[in-house]
């Protein structure tokens, strides 16, 4: 292909992503090692608000900001090179915890509890989605062609729900007394409460999530097994290979780029676990990096929020993505060279 | 109030209205308001309908949306409703303005204890009060012969004899959900013990007795309460007074109507309000008092602010407090207090009377430093001097990052 019919193509998505994706990720990058303040002053202000009958005046010193002359906000930006990261990090009070081997000290720090459950999440829930996927996916090739369609349907429902709701539906079935806890009561014969501790909660996370994302699996590893070459399984049938050797030697090899690739998505996705703590409102026992960054920025009723160390924060978690991927993508890098064509 | 539903959850509902009933002139300007979405507001944004060319927005989110929405020149809205919670944003950023000039002309209906002045300026007018008080099951006192408690050694104790009575689930409950809700409840406590948040200089001062105490109080009524209360707001509190599932809890006034709604109430007419408990002897009841009220925009013509007040005060007549006499405390000359105002009317006439909630900077961002940093006493993860201390550092991080701190 001629270069400039291959810019043309490629241009508009080059200069789309430029805009949307680079631009505000450098945005992001100067800003967490920045710091814009107001500029504000002290005054006495008094304050009558109403009693029921009457009203009580107050007087007291009240911060406020200065405004300009078009009654905009003063304000001063500085650059205050890492100090955002280590608001973020609390460095010195993590080392602190880790040298006297206080495992409860370092989750008192926002940021560790939260890469711990992050880590954690993401990790266990990826061999259990790619698992779930792939026996799904084999189940349904085998199923008689007549039902393939409706059970296909029924599979994908899941990934078809949006995730706030999804968690919003789990978080009903089981707060309080609801009908699954009741359930679970009843056949337990004990009293469960099951958003009252930590782990109960991440259960029930681990569970919403690979509910959810196993159906995406299922569909791509479906799709490859389409493609397995019936010559290659059935020469193995007739060199004796069982139905274990056949997914073993010559099914998973076949579907490995596919694998590597749900892999991917699957980490880059759950490693931004978010609807789950808003949607199981868990902040008490349970938080996520990209929760984290929310936090920050949510403003609270005086208006104020945290954008330096929601700006650190967020590069943080997309260091934690990059850091997550490597492996994977050396490893796509390699084939992809060593491809004979 | 303040419940922070969740985005999706939160209802967003719009009138257009053209008709023109009941309201004293014809309204030919467009006037675009948005508030919280509560039953109060509801009543009034349709009572300013009448007047034609209202377009209301009732959102759960509106205190994320306003003060930049206030922000832009022309505002996108006319009229905004706030509390004394929200309404600091826009005092700081001069987005609102001076009602004097309109309330002597338009206003000369409202009392003087409506007109909230600061440094003598009205700058918004309030509509009611809202409060957290006790509310309680009356038949179960009753049956089991406790007095109504006024202090939190009492409720204590009433809900010992609850308990033991096996009446309901839990004796007690409580809004104490992470974040924003638990932060509320400590503050009751807190000012209810005599303390104070901030010091002049700006530094914390919530690492004190009255904090620690006020904590060890909390923990206490924990005992009493469904061991999910770290994820229970507002709503779910008034549901489990409504399932019948609990006897007694600090809660919202404006929750108190809830009760009686026959469709969704197994608990019609026995719920009961009194004044906050005393946290100690001789104090004031432990919570807040609260306003919400309505503000005009600065950032738009004085044609258009004089059109949108008359349309605001036509929804704060006294016609709408008749029609909506039970959806709130109303502070609206014509309000006839029924009996579920009792408590809330007990507390703001207490001697000595609790605090208008102290909406500064510095409280926003203790309000989301507690809020954070306290559930891990309740978890058990830390000691109360702990959680405090460490609220006070996430305190002092972002007030340094605010520029309220050097």
């Amino acid at each position: 292909m001629r270069f400039r019919t291959f810019a043309g193509f490629v241009g508009p998505s080059v200069f789309l992503m430029l805009l949307f994706i680079a631009a505000p990720l450098v945005g992001v990058f100067l800003g967490s090692f920045q710091i814009t303040q107001p500029v504000v002053e002290q005054v006495e202000v008094e304050t009558c608000t109403p009693g029921f009958l009457t009203q009580t005046c107050t007087t007291e010193l009240v911060t406020r900001p200065i405004l300009d002359e078009n009654g905009n906000i003063t304000t001063t930006t500085e650059w205050i090179g890492l100090t955002s990261y280590i608001r973020v990090l609390e460095p010195g009070r993590a080392w602190d915890a880790i040298r006297d081997l206080d495992y409860n000290a370092l989750m008192q720090i926002d940021f560790w509890a939260a890469l711990r459950f992050t880590l954690m999440f993401t990790l266990v829930t990826l061999p259990l989605v790619l698992g779930f996927g792939l026996a799904i996916a084999l189940a349904v090739n085998n199923a008689a062609r007549s039902i393939r369609g409706p059970v296909i349907f029924v599979s994908l429902l899941p990934f078809i729900i949006t995730p706030v709701i999804g968690a919003l539906s789990i978080r009903w079935l089981f707060i309080g007394d609801g009908i699954l806890t009741s359930a679970l009561e009843m056949w337990l014969d004990r009293d469960l409460a099951l958003f009252a501790q930590a782990w109960t909660i991440e259960l029930m996370m681990l569970f919403y999530r690979v509910w959810h994302v196993a159906p995406f699996a299922f569909v791509i590893f479906y799709a490859g097994l389409q493609t397995v070459n019936q010559d290659t399984l059935e020469s193995a049938i007739i060199d004796g290979a069982s139905r274990w050797d056949r997914l073993r030697y010559v099914i998973i090899p076949h579907l490995m780029p596919l694998i590597v690739f749900v892999a991917l998505i699957h980490l880059m996705d759950s490693y931004r676990v978010f609807e789950e703590i808003v949607g199981f409102s868990s902040q008490a026992h349970v938080i996520s990096l990209q929760w984290l960054t929310y936090d920050f920025l949510q403003p609270d009723d005086a208006g104020n929020r945290a954008y330096s160390r929601a700006s650190a924060s967020a590069m943080l978690t997309m260091v934690g993505i990059v850091i997550l991927l490597i492996p994977l993508l050396r490893r796509t890098w390699r084939d992809h060279k060593g491809a004979p064509h | 109030m303040m419940i922070r539903r969740l985005a999706l959850a939160g209802a967003l509902s719009l009138i257009a209205g053209t008709a023109t009933a009941d309201c004293a002139f014809e309204n030919e300007t467009e006037v675009r308001i948005l508030s919280a979405a509560f039953e109060a507001w509801n009543a009034v944004t349709e009572a300013m309908a009448e007047c034609g060319n209202v377009s209301a927005e009732l959102d759960q989110e509106f205190r994320t949306k306003q003060p930049s929405a206030f922000a832009a020149n022309p505002s996108l809205y006319h009229v905004g409703g706030v509390s004394n919670g929200t309404i600091t944003p826009l005092m700081n950023e001069g987005t609102i303005r001076p009602l004097d000039d309109l309330v002597a002309e338009y206003g000369q209906h409202l009392s003087p204890n409506q007109l909230i002045r600061i440094n003598g300026e009205i700058l918004a007018v309030a509509m009611m009060v809202n409060t957290q008080h006790l509310m309680y099951r009356a038949d179960i006192l009753e049956d089991l012969g406790i007095p109504v408690p006024a202090t939190w050694e009492e409720v204590l104790a009433a809900a010992e004899v609850i308990r033991e009575a096996g009446v309901v689930d839990y004796p007690l409950g409580a809004t104490m959900r992470a974040g924003w809700n638990i932060a509320q409840d400590f503050n009751n406590m807190f000012l209810g013990f005599g303390g104070t948040f901030v010091n002049d200089d700006s530094t914390p001062n919530v690492n004190t007795e009255a904090g620690v105490r006020a904590l060890e109080m909390m923990m206490r009524m924990t005992e009493y309460m469904d061991p999910e209360y770290l994820v229970s707001d507002s709503t779910y509190v008034q549901q489990q007074f409504q399932q019948g599932r609990i006897a007694m809890a600090n809660l919202w006034a404006s929750r108190a109507a809830a009760m009686n709604i026959e469709e969704e109430s197994q608990v019609v007419g026995l719920v009961a309000t009194a004044a906050a408990p005393t946290a100690m002897p001789g104090g004031a009841p432990a919570t807040t008092l609260w306003w919400d009220g309505i503000v005009i925009a600065a950032n738009i013509s004085d044609e258009n602010a004089e059109n949108a007040f008359r349309v605001a005060m036509e929804g704060l007549d006294e016609e709408m407090v008749r029609a909506n006499n039970d959806d709130a405390i109303w502070l609206v000359p014509g309000y006839q207090p029924t009996p579920l105002a009792e408590g809330a009317i007990a507390t703001a006439t207490a001697e000595p009377a609790p605090l208008s909630y102290p909406s500064t900077s510095q409280m926003g961002l203790m309000h989301t430093a507690l809020g954070n940093e306290l559930p891990a006493y309740f978890t058990g993860d830390v000691t109360a001097e702990e959680a405090l201390a460490a609220a006070e550092a996430a305190y002092i991080t972002a007030a340094q990052e605010a520029g309220l701190l050097d």
